[in-house]
């Protein structure tokens, strides 16, 4: 495909793309129907996540769903996609509620990264992370990512801790943002380009580091409307794939095959 | 002359504590309190005298106090021959020998004080009470009981992930100049008989960030905890995920928090202890998941660091933003503990969780 052409910089520029289209435009596609609720019964309903419940024919699922606005004014009501802390506690809610109920979960990656500001960090930003993947690390039901933009840090990760993992072609999953690693890196966030060569951030990359188990293929330039529809369409073949294999599984066998997919991160040598 | 003298009386410190000294000491002191004809006794603390590098000082500051024998204030002194002294190149003709690397100078405030007088007191600063942070072999030394230390025997190294040609490079020299593997130590170890799994992380290895072998150290001695029926005890510090490692740090986080699903249920008991500083990844992953979370005094804790937060918000952060003692007041941790007292606090929670199925 042409798509090998593109070069992990242009992919970055792609994933962040404020034209791309948004987890609500595919799962509007992906399911028959979609019910979103709200709120983390704590502290406030945060809108950079979506929760709610959704159906494909006979099979429920709880979706939970990183959303960037689709304008400025969407935009600023979602915080540019980066979440609070209520959003992850939002989706712990809805996690241990898919549990009772025996829905499989299926979460939509595409943030820049979980919000840093006072607010968050007074509420325990790193408490809410940390406690959405312990969450989903121990969920007695199937969880199904699909990173479909940007998935950056652990703002990402709190929702990346699923039985399989799908990645867009274009789309990156990185520890941070380009800038933010070359400035770390090299104390100069202008060479942003050559960081996202090294990082090894695309979906190839990943794939080979068995970070995700599926690429979905793009459709090349086109109509918006059109790509949505073949994307969501590829989607939505994985997901139906997969959950009818994950049925013959009993809860413990899911959670243990979740476990050992994130034990085995990461390569070592022995010394 | 007087002070020239009192200048190597102090220095002799570093060499041997010679009782002599001492005794010079006082009878220079008394001399000096005759010519100015008012005594000068009392803790230096109480006469609260600014001394931050580079104040200007008074007359009265000059003054040589002693207390318990111990000279208490020459410091200025000390601190002007140390400033001369850099760069040593030009200086060559002093004739005072101060032992270089005898000193260290205190972040908060500022002043240079002795290493071996911060290290009796538990890595604490004499003068301001500022908590410096702990090699793992002091901070093991201090937790736990003499000679109980048994690392895991768990060697491993990282494969270079991003393949950054410095990166090896970088871990070799920090290897021999910390005299550590990497970034945490982990094994079992008794507190006052208790037996413990432990990680102790270092800040002084690549600012204690987490890559493939944290994460992989980590998760082990969860797992040993696991099988041991031991409670799990881990000292965080950490600037967070480790950079070089790029998307494999990042995972190290669903992995160690993967195997703290894992404790829980097997029912055993896992104290997270704060110390400064804890960010990042780690701060969003095992840091935040103890039954127990503690904390040392004025540690700094969070999830994004500071300048980013200013650079989002546009405007500084508040006085005490991000410190122990407002994660205490926000409710993120159980307990802010003295570094003198964690030991002991520690071996009191243990006995106060007996009743977990997870333990022996």
């Amino acid at each position: 495909m042409s798509n090998t052409k593109i070069t992990a910089w242009e992919k970055v520029e792609i994933a962040r793309n404020p034209k791309r289209p948004t987890a609500l435009d595919y799962i509007e596609q992906i399911f028959d129907e979609f019910i979103e609720l709200h709120g983390d019964r704590a502290f406030k309903d945060d809108k950079a996540i979506c929760c709610g419940l959704g159906k494909i024919g006979t099979q429920n699922f709880t979706i939970i769903a990183e959303q960037k606005g689709r304008s400025t004014k969407e935009n600023i009501e979602r915080n540019f996609g980066m979440p609070n802390p209520e959003s992850y506690r939002k989706a712990i809610r809805f996690m241990k509620q898919a549990e009772k109920f025996k829905r499989p979960v299926i979460t939509f990656v595409d943030t820049k990264g979980a919000y840093p500001g006072l607010g968050a960090e007074e509420r325990g930003q790193g408490e809410a992370i940390a406690k959405s993947m312990f969450e989903m690390a121990k969920l007695k039901v199937p969880i199904i990512v699909v990173v479909i933009g940007e998935g950056s840090s652990g703002g990402a990760l709190a929702l990346g801790v699923g039985n399989k993992v799908f990645m867009l072609e274009n789309a990156i999953y990185s520890i941070l943002s380009p800038e933010g690693f070359s400035s770390i890196l090299w104390k100069d966030s202008s060479r942003a380009k050559e960081a996202a060569e090294k990082m090894k951030l695309t979906a190839k990359d990943l794939y080979e580091f068995k970070v995700i188990d599926k690429i979905i293929k793009e459709p090349k330039v086109e109509e918006k409307e059109d790509f949505i529809k073949k994307v969501s369409k590829s989607i939505k073949k994985e997901i139906t794939l997969c959950i009818s294999e994950m049925n013959e599984k009993n809860s413990q066998e899911i959670v243990e095959e979740r476990y050992q997919k994130f034990r085995n991160m990461g390569e070592y040598k022995i010394l | 002359m007087i002070h020239h003298l009192l200048v190597r009386i102090l220095i002799c410190r570093g060499k041997q504590r010679s009782p002599d000294s001492t005794k010079m000491v006082e009878m220079l002191f008394q001399q000096n309190t005759r010519q100015n004809g008012r005594p000068m006794v009392g803790p230096y603390r109480e006469n609260n005298i600014n001394t931050r590098r580079g104040d200007q000082w008074s007359p009265a500051q000059y003054k040589i106090l002693v207390y318990n024998n111990r000279i208490l204030k020459v410091r200025k002194m000390i601190v002007d021959k140390i400033k001369k002294r850099e760069p040593s190149a030009k200086n060559k003709t002093s004739n005072i020998d101060i032992p270089v690397g005898k000193w260290i100078k205190c972040d908060k405030c500022k002043e240079i004080v002795y290493k071996d007088d911060v290290r009796e007191n538990l890595s604490i600063c004499p003068n301001c009470g500022h908590y410096f942070r702990m090699h793992i072999n002091r901070r093991l030394k201090m937790i736990l009981d003499e000679d109980t230390y048994k690392k895991f025997d768990i060697n491993i190294d990282t494969n270079n992930p991003l393949e950054i040609e410095e990166y090896p490079k970088k871990l070799k020299a920090l290897r021999e100049k910390t005299g550590l593997q990497e970034a945490v130590a982990c094994g079992t170890g008794k507190i006052n008989g208790e037996e413990v799994v432990i990680c102790v992380m270092d800040s002084g290895f690549m600012m204690g960030s987490m890559g493939v072998v944290v994460g992989e150290k980590i998760t082990y001695a969860i797992e040993q905890a696991i099988a041991l029926k031991l409670p799990l005890i881990i000292f965080c510090v950490s600037g967070g995920a480790r950079m070089q490692e790029g998307i494999i740090s990042l995972m190290q986080m669903a992995k160690t928090t993967a195997a703290l699903t894992k404790l829980d249920e097997a029912g055993g008991l896992y104290i997270s202890v704060l110390t400064d500083p804890t960010y990042g990844g780690v701060t969003a992953s095992f840091a935040s998941l103890g039954d127990i979370v503690l904390a040392e005094p004025g540690a700094m804790i969070g999830f994004a660091g500071q300048r980013v937060i200013e650079q989002t918000i546009g405007e500084s952060l508040p006085e005490g933003f991000q410190t122990a003692e407002f994660l205490l007041e926000h409710g993120f941790i159980d307990k802010i503990v003295e570094r003198k007292d964690l030991k002991e606090t520690l071996y009191k929670l243990i006995q106060y969780h007996k009743g977990g199925s997870g333990n022996v």
